[in-house]
């Protein structure tokens, strides 16, 4: 359709990449004439946090169709990998990065062996089954203390050195978001998407419906790993709380919002929905603020009523979708 | 021994409790395939019903179940008007997280100040005077009362015309709409006799264990869920048995390992019953549609 001459638009990949180059510096500039404050420069880095762990829920779920109201779990263990590794060897860039390796690595075995045998139920039974692992880690998290006494158990791990910046988060999600354009668009993805399409007629085709099903869980579960311990370093304490149900609960719900099996979307609600909570307790006076609790279940409803597809029903941005794909509509 | 006999007894009477919620679940996850996670709340908004008609305005026993029961009656009847119909032929994840909306709605609205408030409450000591004896014994009237619900509820289902259609309802939408059954109306009291029973099973809650609190419904809410499920969910006797199982589970497990790790052990057990017999304990394998 002429999209890349038509000016404006990010065309290929090497345009969406200086894109982000001039929006990451255009942010930096702000921030260094302190027109963006630390404060918002910190919820900034919340927003890519959740949008990482997001965009690994909708490849569990927008592209495989794997239920999984677990994804908490696997953002918990991420934290706390990492917290552990940056506690023992001190913080620092280098510690920093191989926490997130560690964490995104220890993620996608534990992944590996739960999604194996599971991946077998189909639709709500994987979600049950994914809720009653996401609650038995919560338990283990909180009993952690008494295997390893720096866990802090349900107190909570704190000590640990902050040293996520916006620069970091804003790294991992570039390289998040292109890993996983790359990875939908190859021939990897469509296998995916064809088995959330119709397990058996994938499997009638040859894809091995088992491998796919498997390894999209596994990435998007160390999707959650790496979120996990970029989140352990941007607020320096960790506690099971944070990892409980209502965790899945919210990334689950920034995915369908956003629209299953689309990138765009989740960054989008991401972003949004993590501006909203924190944009209401700015504007609600100090005697409302129990109410933003109360308001954002209600945007929740009335949002399904009206929009049951999300905003980005399986669209994408012009710059995230490869060339090729753009000219066969 | 008699310790043995004391938590078994404990354990089934946790386990009658979590019937009566994993009822309603059962009941509306067989007949709109949702996954109805506010029904926690309902449950809880039943205890806080029972505590006011208890303690505020000092009805007997045996009205404030009633009143508990109306009450959740009408608000799962208006939840399910309000929130799930327009979502009907919706993608199916729409529906439940509207589910899920709704219960953190009920829960942080009550958490309010103006509303119940989030300090726990005591709830009132019953005595249920029966024929000139006061009987104070608590298990007694959890199971007395559950039993007899339970009972209702199955002749209910069995006898009934209402109930009929409900069964045909849940088998197919489709042909009963063609037989004639208002799906609408079915639908509509099948939320409204599941959370009546949920309402019951809150103020039974409230005098076993006297503290109610606005979020008191989340933990039951989810295990009662894992027991219909655990049961073969869809299927009434599944979902009573199911509970009671989880229920004595739970209790045995804080009785001699550890408190801490109850729910671990109760979900540890609803994913090994997933992985052996993925459509419950009661439920029949049934081979896949092609």
């Amino acid at each position: 359709m002429g999209e890349r001459d038509s000016g404006f638009r990010f065309g290929s990949g090497w345009r969406a990449v200086v894109g982000a180059v001039v929006v990451f510096l255009v942010l930096q500039v702000l921030m260094w004439l302190r027109i963006i404050n630390p404060y918002w420069q910190q919820i900034a880095s919340l927003a890519g946090v959740t949008a990482i762990s997001a965009l690994g829920l909708n490849l569990v779920y927008g592209y495989t169709g794997q239920f999984s109201l677990g994804h908490a779990a696997f953002y918990g263990i991420g934290a706390y990998t990492s917290a552990i590794i940056t506690r023992s060897l001190g913080g620092s860039v280098p510690t920093l990065l191989l926490g997130i390796v560690a964490g995104a690595v220890l993620a996608g075995i534990v992944a590996l062996l739960i999604g194996l045998p599971i991946l077998r139920l189909r639709s709500d039974y994987l979600a049950i089954a994914t809720l009653g692992f996401g609650i038995i880690m919560k338990v283990l998290l909180d009993n952690s203390d008494a295997v390893i006494p720096m866990m802090g158990g349900s107190s909570g791990m704190s000590g640990i050195p902050r040293i996520t910046n916006f620069i970091w988060v804003f790294l991992f999600t570039l390289a998040a978001v292109l890993l996983l354009r790359n990875l939908v668009f190859s021939s990897v993805g469509r296998a995916l998407v064809s088995v959330r399409e119709d397990e058996l007629a994938a499997e009638a085709v040859g894809v091995n419906t088992t491998k796919y099903k498997t390894l999209g869980f596994t990435i998007g579960c160390m999707y959650a790993g790496v979120a996990g311990a970029l989140y352990a370093h941007l607020y320096a304490y960790l506690n099971p709380f944070n990892f409980d149900f209502l965790k899945s609960i919210d990334v689950l719900l920034v995915v369908v919002l956003g629209g299953l099996g689309s990138i765009s979307g989740t960054l989008v609600a991401a972003l949004a929905w993590t501006f909203l909570l924190e944009g209401l307790r700015v504007l609600l006076p100090a005697s409302l603020q129990d109410w933003r609790m109360v308001i954002y279940p209600l945007v929740m409803i009335i949002f399904m009523l009206f929009r049951p597809g999300g905003v980005f029903a399986r669209t994408e941005f012009g710059f995230l979708v490869p060339r090729e794909y753009r000219r066969r509509k | 021994m008699s310790y043995f006999l004391q938590q078994l007894i404990n354990g089934l009477q946790l386990g009658f409790v979590y019937a009566l919620i994993a009822l309603g679940y059962t009941m509306v996850y067989g007949i709109v395939r949702l996954i109805n996670f506010a029904h926690g709340d309902v449950f809880m908004i039943g205890a806080y019903l029972g505590f006011f008609a208890l303690a505020n305005w000092g009805l007997p026993f045996p009205v404030a179940i009633i009143v508990a029961m109306v009450g959740c009656a009408l608000l799962g009847m208006f939840i399910e008007r309000v929130a799930y119909k327009p979502l009907r032929n919706a993608p199916r994840i729409s529906a439940l997280i509207t589910a899920m909306g709704v219960s953190l709605f009920l829960e942080n609205f009550t958490n309010l100040n103006f509303v119940f408030g989030p300090t726990p409450r005591a709830f009132p000591v019953v005595t249920y005077q029966l024929g000139g004896v006061g009987i104070t014994n608590v298990q007694l009237i959890v199971f007395g009362v559950a039993i007899l619900l339970m009972a209702a509820l199955t002749l209910f289902v069995a006898k009934t015309k209402t109930g009929r259609a409900m069964r045909a309802v849940s088998l197919d939408k489709d042909a009963a709409r063609l037989m004639g059954i208002n799906v609408n109306t079915v639908i509509s009291i099948t939320f409204g006799v599941g959370s009546a029973l949920a309402g019951a099973g809150g103020v039974l809650y409230g005098i076993a264990y006297p503290q109610i609190q606005p979020l008191m419904g989340v933990m039951p809410g989810l295990k009662a869920f894992v027991a219909a499920v655990l049961g073969g969910i869809g299927i009434i006797p599944g979902a009573m048995l199911g509970a009671l199982i989880m229920g004595v589970v739970e209790t045995f497990t804080s009785a001699y390992v550890s408190s801490t790790l109850r729910d671990a052990v109760a979900f540890g057990i609803l994913i090994v019953v997933l992985l052996a017999r993925p459509t419950g304990l009661l439920g029949k394998s049934q081979s896949e549609k092609v």
